[in-house]
Parts: structure tokens; sequence; C-alpha cells
């Protein structure tokens, strides 16, 4: 087929194609869907491919490891800056002055900012609600204010010590539950709403506001009260979820290249284009002016998105000194300028005695400290079918750093409350909870998987709650997640192939760990035939097409459609132009074993290298963008979780002992890196479970465990025996039918299975997390425990 | 320890100074305290100034000239370069940053940079061959035992050395060899599959040297 312009636009007609569907443990089918006539054809289940679905190895894995990978942390230019963020070191209260001299004057310093804008943080609806101010007001320990370029890192900090900032500082509150009285001290004099980041986040806005609580957001189907009445048993619980801070072991930053010409920006970002787009409003410079580049980035996890404040200032910075400036945040200011929000839960589920639910009532209230977003309806509202909803979500302002999307934001805290209700339930009503869940959910990738927990598990072996009569107490439990199918349209590639045989891929997304080069590199392959490793692939720079921010699970479900297609393009314009040489047709060409071949005969067979080596150009190249989902059925993503553990009745400590992890992605491209992903959410879910919170002083005000030793994160030492069964599930909505796994692998559930082991181990209700030896112990009536806030 | 220049005020005394005094007070507390500690042990003791000294990194010496409070972490990646070590936590929490000092796997963030001259340095960009990855790198890499790989430098560094000092580690020796190594993506479990081939591939070689010499003989 000769390629023509028309092919570079979204298709002017359709065709009707037959897509591989359905999940292979159900016998896969196939369903027709309507295309555009410039998609490629269909691609066949896993099993008949040669690289899409075989485990490979991570295409940057060498980098890696040898420590060659150039992280933004890592960006060293010829004379670089280096710069110190200064914070303000009360938790609410006025700037009456900034005296920067003493900073200024000492050796070696080049740029001193004072920020005037602060970023990621909620605002007044009106802002004549407060008294003008030259600064910004300072609403929580930690809120940016100025920033320090020297020539080293040292000399920075030196010179960040001496910016003198005085205050006229204002009563606070930095509990959530203390925020709710009507007398606590206000964090904003009027109602103030946030923005979401390009990761999502932020909470509603517009809605209502008294003293510190803003909301609710209010979700309702059908009528609750109805559905109550009709109900043969109700249960209910109120639950607790802790802070969790982002801690992404590379902490936010930037190298910042200002010239007139082009400003260069190194980010450590979760999105090349948010970071472009940011820098394009906060500077009033058009997008051709702005190049931003990650090569590599260590760890985000949702709260790398934008320009950020470190971004703003070490631009200015930047532009001030006339030289490049690297900013990255210290480790205590990488706890406080993020974090996933508490809640406190109140949930209320009424179903008939065959386990039909018949209504569920939520209200949650939690902090995002300055910021909105604590909402936890998701699971609720998503998991099952139920005809009568009603959720009420809150967000409670306290003096304290901004919340930030986090890993399926609001749905770790949703899910402790709702599984663990939803096995309330199961004892309720004599059910196995398999068997309960077997009954409420349709989802049919749930359905293989609580299959699988039952015949790769010890669940048939499971005792009643609290049988164990010994102190240490063995139980096991389950949870199911939900997570959804986001599809970002700005997902565009460009594959080029050359006369010598190489073939290179080029996208402005970013790979933040995830392993989207090698998926990248598998998808290209597949049409060439080729290894993977064979394809180079040059990502995370904004030169490069626009690619998706990596935020809600989007990057492989919109890449990947979108380099298959240029793949393919690629591939037919190779044979347009190289069959008069081969005597041929295009048509009459195709990739079989990895080398070209004539289909009418099959003596005739080439290497890729000796058909481009007849390229009447040195180049050849195709651009393409993620076209529209083929239909537009609702999809969500999944995954059951299966915990053994066991708790030391004596000690309150939790011991999680073994996970089974079933998990399902749409059509898994590396397998490899998709276990690795749930294997990392797994991880992370007990890591919340068990250790990690945030520690607020509230005589004083600040984080006090804003650092690595004191913000407990799991170890080498608390990792159980991990599972994980990989569910391929075709939903024939692109050309490559792939999805994300970062928010459904593990992070959602592993709090409520490891909750509901809990209580099949002690006959307890764990209602608030993490699980502390001290929480343990109060919930099992060991210790007296303080009231929760 | 080695003949080099010492310091006698740490890192961590330092830091513990710089929290509880203002911060002009510290640099004049820093300068006085090396004055003092200059007078004790007269030309034995350097700084506050910048001197140059000679470092034996990756079997290359390198001559960089840094103040005496440059920790070895700082030195390697803004003065050397070298920014396969990582700095995550900056107060030895972590382990992203180890390196071996002398083989044994040491944190470059608590470390003086000046208190490791006479000292054989190995980091990240020492353990490979050019592009030939050591045997744990490469394992690493079939395991994927990475994500976003920020960590990965000092978990390889870490197991490295354990296989050196305990050829047949079980699952256990590993965990304690990384438990100070934080990963937040939560590639351990890769980790530990990665070193416990990497013995089982030299048990192996060693069987098969067994063997060869076993015929020989």
């Amino acid at each position: 087929m000769a390629l023509d312009p028309a092919t570079e636009k979204p298709g002017t007609s359709t065709r009707t194609e037959s897509f591989v569907w359905g999940i292979p443990q159900n016998g896969l089918q196939h369903k027709e869907r309507e295309v555009a006539q410039d998609e490629p054809p269909p691609l066949p289940a896993n099993a008949e491919l040669t690289y899409i679905g075989k485990p490979t190895e991570r295409y940057d894995g060498p980098a890696k490891v040898m420590g060659k990978g150039k992280y933004t942390a890592d960006v060293n230019l010829p004379g670089m800056l280096y710069a110190r963020m200064v914070d303000a070191t009360v938790p609410h209260g006025r700037i009456v002055s900034i005296d920067t001299t003493a900073a200024e004057k000492m050796p070696g310093v080049r740029a001193v900012h004072v920020i005037e804008h602060v970023y990621g943080v909620a605002e007044l609806r009106d802002p004549k609600q407060e008294a003008p101010s030259r600064y910004p007001v300072i609403r929580y320990a930690g809120q940016p204010i100025a920033g320090v370029a020297a020539i080293s890192q040292q000399i920075a900090n030196d010179a960040a010590a001496l910016v003198k900032v005085q205050y006229d500082t204002m009563p606070f509150v930095v509990d959530r539950s203390a925020a709710r009285s009507d007398d606590a001290p206000m964090v904003f004099p009027g109602p103030a709403d946030a923005a979401g980041s390009a990761g999502g986040g932020g909470g509603p806005k517009g809605v209502p506001q008294k003293g510190n609580v803003h909301g609710p957001q209010q979700k309702k189907v059908g009528d609750t009260e109805k559905g109550f009445s009709e109900a043969d048993v109700i249960v209910e619980g109120e639950y607790f979820t802790q802070v969790q801070t982002h801690s992404a072991l590379e902490t936010h930053g930037f190298v910042v290249d200002w010239k007139p010409e082009e400003v260069t920006v190194y980010a450590s970002t979760q999105g090349t284009s948010s970071v472009r787009n940011e820098f394009a409003d906060v500077f009033q410079l058009p997008k051709n002016k702005i190049r931003v580049i990650t090569e590599f980035m260590g760890g985000g996890f949702g709260a790398k998105f934008g320009a950020g404040n470190e971004g703003v200032v070490a631009a200015n910075l930047s532009r001030k000194a006339n030289a490049p400036v690297k900013l990255m945040l210290d480790r205590r200011q990488e706890h406080i300028v993020c974090n996933r929000p508490d809640s406190h839960q109140t949930l209320k589920i009424g179903a008939k005695q065959d386990g039909t639910l018949t209504a569920i009532a939520l209200t949650s209230y939690g902090t995002a400290g300055v910021g909105t977003g604590a909402g936890t309806a998701g699971v609720a509202t998503n998991m099952y079918k139920c005809p009568n909803l009603l959720t009420e979500e809150y967000d409670v302002f306290i003096n304290a750093g901004p919340g930030a999307a986090f890993r399926a934001p609001g749905h770790p805290q949703g899910c402790f409350a709702f599984e663990q209700t939803i096995d309330d339930l199961a004892a309720k009503l004599n059910m196995d909870p398999l068997t309960l869940r077997e009954k409420i959910d349709e989802n049919p990738a749930r359905k293989v998987e609580r299959q699988l927990i039952l015949e790769r598990t010890n669940w048939r072996n499971r005792k009643p709650a609290g049988s164990d009569t010994g102190p240490i107490k063995h139980g096991m439990g389950i949870a199911q997640s939900v997570w959804y199918r986001f599809v970002d349209m700005d997902s565009s590639c460009e594959v080029r192939v050359s006369r010598d045989g190489s073939v290179e891929l080029m996208s402005a997304v970013q790979d933040i760990g995830g392993g989207t080069k090698t998926i990248l590199a598998m998808v290209v392959a597949e049409e060439f035939l080729i290894p993977p490793a064979n394809v180079v692939i040059r990502i995370g720079d904004t030169r490069f097409p626009i690619g998706p921010n990596s935020g809600g699970s989007v990057t492989a479900g919109s890449i990947t459609p979108a380099v298959r297609n240029a793949a393919y393009q690629a591939k037919q314009k190779l044979f347009a132009a190289v069959a008069p040489a081969f005597g041929t047709t295009a048509d009459n060409l195709a990739m079989q074993n990895g080398r070209v071949v004539f289909k009418n005969d099959a003596s005739k067979s080439y290497t890729l290298k000796q058909v481009t080596a007849k390229l009447p150009t040195n180049e050849i190249s195709a651009r393409a963008t993620r076209a529209p989902e083929y239909s537009k059925e609702r999809i969500t993503y999944g995954g059951v979780d299966y915990v053994e553990l066991a708790v030391d009745t004596e000690t309150g400590r939790v011991h999680v002992e073994k996970v089974f992890a079933a998990h399902d992605c749409g059509r898994p491209i590396n397998p490899t890196g998709v276990i690795n992903q749930i294997n990392g959410g797994i991880l992370q879910g007990i890591s919340y479970a068990l250790f990690e919170q945030r520690i607020m002083d509230r005589n004083a005000g600040y984080m006090l465990n804003a650092n690595l030793e004191n913000y407990k994160i799991i170890g080498a030492r608390e990792v159980p025996e991990i599972e994980v069964v990989l569910v391929e599930n075709y939903i024939a909505q692109s050309s490559t039918d792939a999805a994300g796994i970062g928010e459904s692998a593990g992070i959602i559930t592993l709090a409520a299975a490891i909750g509901n082991a809990f209580y099949n181990a002690t006959g307890v209700r764990m209602r608030k997390i993490p699980m502390t030896p001290a929480n343990v112990l109060t919930a099992l009536g060991k210790v007296q425990g303080e009231v929760q806030a | 320890m080695a003949d080099g220049p010492k310091t006698k005020f740490s890192r961590r005394g330092f830091l513990k100074g710089a929290g509880v005094t203002a911060a002009t007070t510290v640099i004049e507390s820093a300068n006085a305290l090396a004055r003092e500690t200059k007078a004790l042990h007269n030309d034995r003791t350097v700084g506050p100034d910048a001197l140059t000294v000679k470092l034996d990194i990756n079997g290359h010496e390198h001559s960089v000239t840094i103040e005496p409070r440059y920790t070895l972490a700082e030195t390697l990646r803004d003065n050397l370069n070298l920014t396969g070590t990582k700095v995550v936590c900056d107060r030895g929490s972590c382990s992203a940053c180890t390196v071996w000092i002398d083989k044994t796997p040491t944190l470059a963030c608590m470390t003086l940079a000046i208190d490791t001259v006479g000292r054989k340095i190995t980091t990240i960009e020492g353990l490979s061959h050019g592009d030939t990855m050591h045997q744990v790198q490469a394992a690493f890499v079939k395991h994927d035992a990475m994500q976003c790989g920020f960590c990965t430098p000092g978990m390889v560094m870490s197991c490295a050395a354990l296989l050196d000092r305990n050829p047949n580690p079980k699952l256990d020796d590993v965990k304690h060899a990384v438990s100070g190594n934080l990963c937040r993506c939560g590639t351990y479990p890769k980790v530990f599959a990665a070193t416990l081939d990497v013995a089982q591939q030299r048990r192996q070689a060693a069987g098969l040297v067994a063997l060869v010499s076993e015929r020989q003989a």
C-alpha cells in the first residue's frame, strides 16, 4: 500500500476489523470494531506475537546498574550554579521583612530570588478577604520563600541560612480533627480552592466552606434511605488513615539554563509537557522557547508535575545570574511539599441476605494540608454494583504542606475502609468473603483473579477469625482494587528508518521507572521483527513530538498505540519506497521471521538492511498521534490481592508473610516490567499499612519526621514472599490494547487485605493505619491508647 | 585508618551545631573550631579553606580541590562528575550513596572526602570494565532489579560486597546486606533474586573448575 499524505491525518473513512477480545482463561473471543482507515491491522493475542508479551530486559537497565544514567540531580553543566531553597520556619504568619543582604554578600553567591507567588496550594476565591501583603502569607512550616544560587552547593546552603525572615505569626492548627471545630484557627480567611496537577489530585471547586472544612462534594445515585430500609443486614464502620509522604528517592528538582533564545529545563518530572506548559504560563513564554528534558527520573509517585515552586525559583535564579542553576529540594523539603491526604471515614453498607447490595453511604473527612483532594469515594463508587449510593467528601485545611496526587489518589484510603466493611458484611451474612464478592462484582477480570486465589493460595484452609490460641496469631485476607482507563490524547511520536537499516523512535514521553522505554522498543520491534534492543529509543525531550504526562496509569495505554501506528506507517512507507527496486509492489512485501519476504514467492527473502539499502532517500519517517479509543465503553482495571500474616499480640508487631497477587492491565506489553511494578505497589502498600506516617508537632506546627530515619518506609527485612499472576484482558480499544498498572498494582488493596487478614488472625478489626505496635496493642485492648483524632 | 590528614570536627558534630545556632554563628564557630583544632594539631590539621588532595578512585588518582567539609559523595558527584553515586537522604539513613573504601561498603554522604586520602575508593563506575558489566550488575539487569534506578547503584555495591565476603549467602543474608538500602519503587525481591543468582552462578563455575582440576589431577 502506497502511503499518501491522508494517512498522516485521522482517517476520513473507516473499516471494520475483528479484534481479539476477552480473557484467555475464559476462552478468547473476537469483537468487531469500526476503525479509521489508517489504523494498523489488529494484533493477535500475545501468545502469537514475537516480542510483545514476552519477558524483556529493561532497555536502560545497563545504564542504570552501571551508574551511567543521568538523572536531573546528576546534570552538571559548564558554569552551573547550585541553589538552595529558603523556606518558612513558622506554620502560619505574615512576612514582615526579608533581608537578603548577608546572603548576597557572601563570596560565591550569584543570585537571590524571593518568590512572589506560591504554586501548588489552595487559593482564596476572593483574594480581598485577606489584607494585601508584599509576600505570600505563610500557611505551613516549610513553605518556600526564596532561593539562593552560588558556585557550590555548600555556599548556597550557607547563604540560604543567612536569609533573615521576620514573621508576624498567627495562630495555627496542624491536626485534622482540631481544625474542624468552630473555634479552630482559620488556615484561610475564606473559601479557598486548589487545582489538581497534570497527574490528578486537587479537590472540587466552588463547594461550600465553613471554617476550615471545604465541602462536601456530594455524589448521589438512587435513594440510600430506601436502600437501607430494604436491606436485610447493615454494616457500619469508622476508619482512619494517616498522611503518607511520597518519599521519591530523587527529590523534586530542576536544572534551568535560561538563555534569551531558549530556556532549557532539566526536570525530575512525570510530565515533560506539564513542565513546558507551566513554564510557558508562569513566564509568559511561547512554548517554542522552552525545552524540557527528562532522560532518567528518580521516582515521582504522583507528586512531580509542572514547574513547581522549585522550578520557578531555579528559572528566576538562572535568569538573574545568567548561568545554569541546579535546584534540588533537600530531603526535609521533599517530605513537606507533597503527601497523600489522611482520612476519617464513616461507611455504611446495606445488603440482602443473598449478598446483593442495596445501599452504600460514605462520609469522609481528610486533610491535604493547605491543598485539597482528600476524597476517598472512588472504591465505594466504582467497585461493586449498588443501586443506591451517597458519598460526601470533605477537605479539611490545616497548616501543613499540600497534598498531591499520590499513586491511585484516594483509593488506598477508600479501599481500607470499604473492603474491610465488605468483609464485615460477609461475616454478618455468614458467607465466604470471596463468595460474597463473586455475587456483587461484575468485573470479568476480577472473577478470574478470585478463581486464581482459590486455586493457588491457602484460602480454602482459612480458619474462623481468632482461632489461634497462642500469642502469635495467623490469618489470611483479601481485598480488591479498581482503577480506570484514562487516555491522554497528547501522545505522539516519530519513527525513523535509515538507509543503513537502523530504526529509532522519538517522543517527549518520559520513563519514570515503569519501563516505558522498554515497551516502546518492543512495540516498534514487533512491527519490524527486529530485537527490541536494536531499536534506539529517544524520549524525555520536548523537542520530540509531544508525549503524555505519566499520571493515573495513562502512559502505556496512551503512547503505545501511537508508537505502533508510526512504526506500521514507517514500514509501509519503506515498502512503498523500495518495492520498485525489487521489481514488485509494496503490498507484496511483508515482515516474516525478521526478514522482508515476498508474499507471492517464499524464495524471495531479504534482511531489513538489504531492503533499506534500496531506499531512494537517506531516511524515511512517520509520525503518529494517539487515535481515539475504538469504542466508548467505560473500562476499569483491577486486581485481587491475598495476604497471609502473623500478629504478635504481645509486641503488637504485624508480619506480612506472603502475598499472592492476581492483576489485569489490558494487554501486557512487557510482563517483566508489569510484574515488577505490581511487586512495588504491594510493597508500597505494606509500607503504608504498617509503617509510614507523617507526624506533626501540634505545639510547634511542623513535621517532626521529615527525614528517612524517622519516616519509616519498608526495607528489605520486611519483604514477604510475593507471587504475582498477570491476567491478560483484551479490550479491543486501540492498536496495542495496552494499559498501565501503576495505580492498581497493590497500593490500593494492601492495607485493606492486611486489615482483613488481621481480623482473621485476631478477631479484632483494625480501623486505623499504620498498624504500628502502639496502634495494634491499642486495638487489641492491651494498652490504653490515645483517643483517635 | 589511613595516613591522610585528619579532621577533628566531624560532619555529624557540625550538623548538630548547625541545628542549635543561627547560621552566621555556625560558620564563625566552625572557623573557630577549625582554628582551635589547627592550633592543637599543628600542621596535621586542615581547613576551613579549600585544599588540593589526591584521591584513589577506581584505580586512578584524581587530584581535586575541595573544602575539608565536603563529603565524599559531594566530591564524587560535584567535583569529579562521578554521578553514579546517588545522594538521597544525605545523612546515612538510606545507603543510596554506598561506595567501597578499601573494599568495605561505606556511606559516601557520611564520609569526609579528605579522610579517604590514601585509601582505595571504588564507586559504581569502577565496578564494571568499560561496557562490560560486573556479574552483579548483569544479574540486576537479568532480574529487572530496578525501576526508577535511583537506589540501584547503592544496592549493587552492597550486594557485590556481600558476595565477596560470603560466597554462599542465604536469602536472609541478602536481606541483611541491603537492610540499609531503601528502595521506594519496591524492587527488593528482584534484588534478592539477582544476588542469589550470582552466588549460584559462581558456585557452578567453582564446581566446574574443581571438576576440571580433579580430572587433570
